[in-house]
């Protein structure tokens, strides 16, 4: 029977002992485990968590490859001045020679964060003697693209056990957990080194090692400099494909947006958080618009440069897109009931440009908006249980009456 | 004066192996066997010791918390055995059957004339009593409670379950007669579901009658009981299952219990699968005879969301009225989590494409797809789950056992087959069925 038969009979000689747990995450990986149905339905759907965890991973390559592209054409152009007008297909982004710039920077990214975080997990597992969760797999492949490319290695590993234990293995794993760990281990970084995750170095592969030489390049992102009401030089068509800076897998919107229609074609992602999402964040921005409109705010105001910035591009800047596509429907942290997911995505949408608006330090408003939202998901299902529950109460009051 | 009861959330699982719409009639068995585990809740105690001879209709025990709910033997024939297990708990107890059937005669009655207490009487003498079940908890129901309306579902909509359009033919006698009964026990009404205006049930008389179409559950009588009259706290709903209605009929007209059912021969280990007449608490080997693929298969009595899993030495549990063979899944798949499925069921298009072929019926397996898992993704079981219950939220008060919370959130109104389509779609492969069944028997004890 070959390698199956072998496998199985590993597994059944190790049953029961401290390292199963780590033997069975490589066995399941390969192999449908053979586990049956006891009592209970004696027939099961076929999807199980590492296949829906699989399709966001899915969801995500996209956005890594054009990261890769996009990191070595930033550079780049950085250095040799940027292509105006380009069409998405253009041969001067999609080349070998930034794919290789790309590749060198980001790999090391994935490398890291799968293989710290699989081997906190997998010491959790063998600790606790339960299985190896799969929440990670989603986790592991968010974390490059969520950081500044420039990141040093040994920041990622430690913002990476961080999250892991801090923002779910104390909670008791995937499935327990309140706040997303992909963004605990950016809101570590941020927190923990923010000179290099904000400001205008870090967004351009070797911004940094340039600066001062001869060779300066700039680095800063599209919402870095519009906080500083500066103009931005790109069209509206670079910032929807994603050939600006930024985070390593943020800036294309056309990609997410595509991973969006996935996520919601498949069932995975929740379509009502990301299009209340969307609403909450044109409402807001909308507002602002208005304010500006109004004269409240003049060019002189220090808010000016974002609040200006047309509603609808705040989707198309920033970590925006990514985070409402990406982040805020792990379901593991979002509100749980239909109807609180609406007012979670709402909420999410219109703090994210408030925060952006602002934080003139750190414009990106994403991730804390999505945090708070996190913690507060709970509350929200509360009040939406209740209103289940007051039904139930107030039926059987008429009932009586 | 229909009703129409219409759900839209629910699932409608197309197995392989529906039953042909033939009936054999089995010759009497050998060995027959009731299992108080079939009566959740019911604590036995013997009145038929171990070589006693009973005849059909005759108690093997009655309930410790009421002596007068009687369960009767099935056949007429010798106790040839009493299985305990741990605590000297009665776990099984087997009749070997006489070859001439002698019933106890509990004499005719003119269900019309008699009063809410004599058909009561009447019931708990003969050992019908059991056949009635309550919610909430979903035991065998209470007599001194009074239940503010009766619940029959003549429509079944689980995976593969056997037409009741055809399995009750020609029983309209003994079905009016039984509601006629029924409809005494009740200040409320009795209500009766039934999937089209063919229903043997349709017709009768004295009750409510409503016509339901939707996607499984809608046979579930929870749903209908939710869509009719939902319960609050405090009120209780008897429920009865309309082949034991027929007994019930059987009774009254005839003097004599007689547990025959038509039971339905599903699944696709089953070479023709099709109906036979069997006694309850027949032995599964015999009904099974000569008709079913004994290779690695898997055998349950009732359908293939909550029923027992037995093998052929077991017997046919006392409510069921289908036995279902599938094959079991023990076997490894190669990249299994992440390869094109279109040989499985799914509620999500993650590359599973059961989307694509509605109409198909599938050849499941026992396989659950994945292991057990901490509850990750939400909003898929509302999906498939009709009653206004938030469902996830449910049962997690049942498995921290908040008993509060599980009042709060609507326990008293499901039972646990209700929430076998959100186990068959779980994700995380929990126990969906055992933590309500576990979250009711807690409620059941600390509030009674």
């Amino acid at each position: 029977m070959g390698l199956k038969q072998n496998l199985h009979n590993l597994k059944e000689k190790y049953k029961g002992t401290k390292m199963a747990p780590a033997f069975n995450a490589i066995h399941t990986f390969l192999y449908l485990p053979n586990e049956t149905t006891h009592n209970g339905t004696h027939i099961k759907a076929a999807d199980d968590l590492k296949r829906t965890m699989n399709i966001v991973i899915m969801a995500l390559v996209p956005c890594l490859i054009f990261g890769m592209f996009n990191a070595g054409y930033q550079h780049n152009a950085a250095i040799n001045g940027f292509t105006e007008g380009m069409s998405f297909f253009s041969g001067d982004f999609w080349n070998l020679d930034n794919l290789l710039i790309g590749a060198a920077k980001i790999l090391p990214l994935v490398i890291v964060s799968y293989g710290v975080g699989l081997i906190v997990e997998f010491i959790f597992a063998v600790i606790k003697g339960h299985e190896v969760e799969e929440g990670y797999l989603v986790t592991g492949m968010l974390v490059p693209l969520i950081v500044p490319i420039d990141l040093p290695l040994w920041m990622l590993a430690v913002a990476v056990i961080f999250g892991v234990v801090i923002g779910k293995e104390v909670f008791g794993g995937t499935g327990m957990n309140i706040l997303n760990p992909a963004l605990t281990i950016r809101a570590f970084l941020f927190f923990a080194y923010p000179t290099w995750m904000s400001g205008d170095k870090v967004w351009v592969a070797d911004a940094r090692e340039l600066t001062g030489t001869a060779d300066a390049i700039s680095g800063e992102t599209m919402l870095g400099s519009l906080a500083q009401n500066a103009q931005s030089s790109f069209s509206n068509w670079d910032m929807f494909f994603g050939f600006i800076p930024g985070s390593v897998g943020e800036t294309s919107t056309l990609l997410i947006l595509l991973g969006a229609l996935f996520l919601i074609f498949t069932k995975i992602g929740s379509w009502r958080i990301m299009l209340s999402a969307v609403i909450g964040a044109l409402v807001m921005g909308f507002v602002f618009n208005q304010v500006v409109e109004m004269g409240w705010i003049g060019e002189t105001s220090k808010f000016y440069g974002l609040m200006s910035l047309d509603f609808w591009k705040h989707l198309l800047i920033g970590g925006f897109a990514f985070g409402a596509v990406y982040m805020a429907t792990d379901p593991v942290t979002a509100s749980q009931t239909n109807k609180g997911k609406w007012i979670y995505g709402f909420l999410i949408g219109f703090i994210s440009i408030m925060i952006r608006v602002f934080n003139p330090a750190y414009p990106e408003g994403v991730m804390l908006a999505i945090l708070l939202m996190n913690v507060f998901a709970p509350t929200i299902d509360h009040y939406v249980v209740q209103g289940n529950v007051k039904k139930r109460l107030k039926r059987a009051k008429v009932k009586t009456a | 004066m229909s009703k129409d009861i219409r759900i839209k959330k629910g699932l409608d699982i197309k197995l392989v192996g529906d039953a042909e719409q033939t009936t054999t009639k089995l010759s009497l068995g050998s060995v027959y066997a009731v299992n108080p585990e079939d009566f959740h809740g019911v604590v036995p105690k013997i009145l038929a010791k171990e070589g006693t001879e009973v005849k059909a209709g005759e108690a093997l025990f009655y309930d410790k918390s009421d002596e007068r709910i009687l369960f009767p033997s099935p056949v007429s024939g010798k106790i040839s055995e009493i299985i305990r297990g741990e605590r000297r708990k009665v776990l099984t107890i087997k009749i070997t059957a006489d070859s001439k059937q002698d019933y106890k005669d509990f004499g005719t009655a003119n269900v019309d004339a008699m009063s809410a207490e004599e058909v009561k009487n009447h019931l708990f003498a003969s050992g019908c009593w059991p056949f009635v079940k309550q919610r909430p908890y979903d035991v065998v129901a209470n007599p001194n409670q009074a239940p503010k309306a009766i619940f029959v579902s003549g429509y079944a909509s689980a995976p593969l379950a056997g037409d009741l359009d055809y399995t009750l033919k020609g029983k309209e006698a003994e079905l009016q007669t039984a509601l006629t009964a029924l409809t005494k026990l009740t200040t409320g009404r009795v209500h009766v579901a039934v999937g089209s205006s063919n229903s043997p049930l349709a017709s009768a008389k004295g009750v409510e009658v409503h016509q339901v179409s939707g996607p499984h559950p809608i046979g579930n009588v929870s749903t209908q009981i939710a869509k009719v009259s939902p319960i609050n706290k405090g009120e209780v709903v008897w429920v009865v299952n309309p082949q034991d209605l027929v007994v019930i009929g059987e009774l009254f007209l005839t003097g004599k219990f007689n547990a025959t059912r038509t039971v339905a021969l599903t699944g696709s280990k089953f070479n023709k699968p099709h109906y036979v007449t069997a006694l309850a608490g027949a032995n599964i080997g015999d009904v099974v005879k000569g008709n079913l693929d004994t290779d690695n298969e898997r055998i349950i009595s009732g359908n293939v969301l909550s029923g027992t899993q037995v093998s052929q030495d077991n017997f046919l549990g006392y409510y069921d009225t289908q036995i279902t063979a599938i094959p079991e899944g023990n076997d490894y798949e190669l990249f299994g989590w992440n390869k094109p499925i279109f040989n499985k069921i799914s509620t999500s298009r993650a590359f599973t494409f059961s989307w694509l072929t509605p109409k198909k019926k599938y050849d499941l397996n026992t396989n659950t797809n994945g292991e057990h898992r901490a509850f990750v993704v939400t909003g898929s079981y509302e999906e498939v789950f009709p009653l206004d219950i938030y469902p996830m939220q449910l049962l997690k008060a049942c498995m921290y056992k908040d008993l509060d919370e599980m009042e709060a959130l609507g326990a008293y109104e499901v039972a646990p087959e209700d929430f076998a389509l959100t186990e068959f779609i779980c994700v995380s492969k929990q126990p969906h069925q055992k933590i309500i069944r576990e979250g009711l028997d807690l409620m059941r004890e600390e509030l009674g």
